[in-house]
């Protein structure tokens, strides 16, 4: 699936001051019934929007464009649907200290931005969204940089991956371009592999 | 330099290496099941593609399948529509599928070792982030996203940059009643949710070459739950005597030269990992969790920690809010602990060797009053042991219901799940907020620790059931 390209993004901040936010609270299980990639924003969060204090719920969130986590987001379950249900809210970028491997690996497949920025700065982003709802951040990925109010903060991404995401490329198109070395390698492997032809 | 065993694995699957990509890794096993393979099926259709290698690729069904009334048609339309939606992709691409009510069925991570298709040395990849349970064969597996199931499905291949190794060397004899379980659970309260991101991590030392396969793949399951991208085990006797004779384990001439190469998957005494963890197995006991991450737990002796004990504000914070959803306070003893459920299941304690610990902790004893314990095996064949067995004849005997194999209440994806409040003793992997049904709260345990739960109560270790005498025959 080819994804939508990202090259900067500038919008209103929610602040989501918890760490350790599983996939399982991003998208809580039943919804992962469904067999599309849409139709997810509802369940973004399930358990926490009936709380109308939660900060996704507040007014002055509304139509806010990135998200501002506490470390370790994403873990647990391996369930893309995570990353489709932020996106089918709205969501565009995602900053945090620390991401799971596989939601992080999952995000930039799907054109999502996950940023990784040392803690203080993330607190200093929570402080100033908190203080000034309407403050916007920007995620440049041509500059890898973010800014906001007098905040300037440099972010790291591998430059493969920047490139895919820069020109929202198909991973698997790439792959294929390979196609004379993978088959080299399928010709060489050993006749022990295992095979899920039923015996 | 020595290579450590994930290297050894991981440089013999690359077909490409370029400066400035990652790596282009060939794919030696690629397990489906029905949540995480629809919209990659969608994907191929789409860009008119196919499965390039069928014979890697094998399916079954089991995050939403019942566990009851398996032979009547599935009563929630959208499961319903979800496994139709599996049947007709493995269908219309050629798939092989062992559906609900199929021999061969059961969760995928249980399903793959036991038709002998996860063998040391190969890669293995699901649409599962339990997928690291297949490293306890020396193996490098690997969860993935449903973009990356399509991208094998179509090229067999995966783009991944370069993990970094970690050592978890655990020395020494497990006491009694400590499991593997209870060592897992206490490696990731030591490094943490996220300690071993970036990491495969490699468990080795004496005392996991004492545990057998089954062992090993409880270790090897919950690697994830501590931020890492795989887990693995140095294959051995243990391994090889496992493997031989299963359906797809090589033969003839295929096996000896499969165990030479396997032979070769060790870590190199030069080699050097970029972090090491020691642990001594003599200080382990019966491990529990209190909280909502995998890492937030304790000994069962324990008390229940004092969120103001934690210096790292976010720590703190984050225990803060685990009592609160859990309905605990600081300082309440573990034991105390009473629960209305009890899960033995999973894939990370659903085989066989877990419903016989079980089982002979229940044998001639009775689940408490007003406790439910469900017994979900976690695949047909294992059911099918533990029946011949008579395992099953034990727990129903004891008062627990005997359930047909699936995730179950691991997630509760089916009708298997907590209601708001409850609180569970449960063998699998997670007790995120909402994970056992929405409001249930989770205390991940060992099967023996589960089974003396369902017999007391409250959170038990086997120790504590000398006083529960078991029922004279007569």
């Amino acid at each position: 699936m080819a994804m939508e390209a990202f090259t900067a993004h500038t919008g209103r901040a929610v602040p989501l001051r918890r760490s350790n936010v599983d996939t399982d609270q991003i998208i809580p299980a039943h919804w992962l019934k469904k067999v599309t990639r849409d139709g997810f924003e509802d369940g973004l969060f399930e358990a926490w929007r009936k709380d109308p204090q939660f900060v996704l719920n507040r007014p002055e969130r509304e139509g806010a464009t990135v998200l501002v986590a506490g470390p370790d987001f994403g873990t647990g379950s391996s369930r893309e649907h995570a990353v489709w249900a932020l996106q089918n809210y709205g969501f565009k970028a995602v900053i945090s200290s620390r991401f799971a491997d596989i939601f992080r690996g999952n995000s930039l497949k799907n054109g999502l931005l996950t940023v990784v920025l040392d803690q203080k700065t993330v607190d200093a982003l929570w402080d100033l969204v908190e203080a000034d709802p309407t403050a916007e951040i920007t995620v440049d990925l041509e500059d890898r940089q973010v800014r906001a109010g007098s905040i300037t903060a440099d972010f790291e991404l591998d430059e493969n991956a920047r490139w895919r995401l820069l020109n929202g490329l198909d991973d698997i198109s790439i792959t294929l371009q390979n196609e004379p070395s993978i088959a080299a390698y399928e010709a060489a492997r050993p006749s022990f592999k295992p095979s899920t032809v039923q015996v | 330099m020595g290579r450590t065993l994930a290297e050894k694995v991981w440089d013999d699957h690359v077909v490409r290496r370029a400066e400035g990509e990652p790596d282009l890794l060939f794919i030696d096993l690629h397990l489906l099941h029905e949540v995480t393979s629809p919209q990659a099926f969608d994907g191929l259709r789409k860009s008119g593609r196919q499965v390039r290698r069928l014979d890697l690729t094998i399916a079954t069904e089991d995050h939403n399948t019942p566990t009851l009334d398996i032979d009547k048609p599935i009563a929630d339309p959208v499961s319903r529509v979800q496994l139709e939606t599996l049947r007709k992709n493995c269908a219309d691409f050629g798939v092989r599928l062992h559906p609900l009510g199929d021999v061969e069925q059961g969760v995928v991570h249980v399903v793959g070792p036991q038709l002998g298709l996860t063998q040391p040395g190969t890669t293995v990849v699901c649409g599962d982030s339990h997928t690291s349970t297949h490293g306890a064969f020396g193996a490098l597996a690997f969860g993935i996203g449903t973009s990356q199931v399509e991208h094998v499905l179509a090229t067999q291949t995966l783009p991944m940059a370069p993990p970094k190794t970690m050592a978890i060397t655990v020395e020494g004899e497990l006491p009694a009643d400590v499991t593997a379980k209870d060592l897992i659970l206490a490696i990731i309260a030591k490094i943490g949710t996220g300690g071993g991101q970036g990491y495969v991590l490699e468990y080795r030392g004496s005392a996991i070459e004492k545990l057998s396969m089954e062992a090993r793949m409880t270790i090897c399951n919950m690697s994830i739950e501590a931020g890492a991208r795989a887990g693995m085990i140095a294959p051995d006797k243990t391994t090889f005597d496992y493997l031989q004779g299963r359906a797809h384990a090589p033969q003839g001439e295929d096996w000896d030269a499969a165990v030479a190469y396997w032979q070769t998957l060790r870590t190199d005494d030069d080699a050097v990992f970029d972090a090491e963890v020691v642990i001594d197995a003599a200080e382990l006991a019966p491990f529990v969790t209190w909280g909502t991450n995998p890492g937030q737990g304790a000994p069962l002796s324990a008390n229940v920690p004092d969120p103001a004990s934690y210096e790292d504000a976010s720590e703190r914070f984050a225990a803060e809010k685990a009592l609160e959803y859990m309905g605990l306070a600081a300082g309440q003893p573990l034991r105390e602990i009473k629960v209305d459920t009890v899960f033995v299941g999973s894939c990370t304690n659903g085989r066989i060797e877990d419903l016989r610990a079980a089982a002979a902790l229940m044998d001639g004893r009775k689940v408490a009053s007003g406790v439910r314990m469900l017994i979900v095996p976690g695949s047909v064949r294992v059911a099918l042991q533990a029946i011949e067995e008579g395992l099953d004849k034990v727990f129903t005997a004891a008062g627990a219901e005997w359930r047909h194999a699936g995730c179950s209440m691991c997630l509760g994806m089916n009708p298997d799940q907590l209601a708001p409040g409850e609180r569970s003793a449960s063998t699998s992997n997670r007790n995120f907020e909402g994970r056992q049904g929405k409001g249930g709260r989770t205390h991940l345990v060992s099967p023996q620790v589960a089974a003396a739960t369902a017999v007391l109560g409250h959170l038990a270790a086997p120790a504590d059931l000398s006083d529960v005498p078991t029922l004279v025959e007569a």
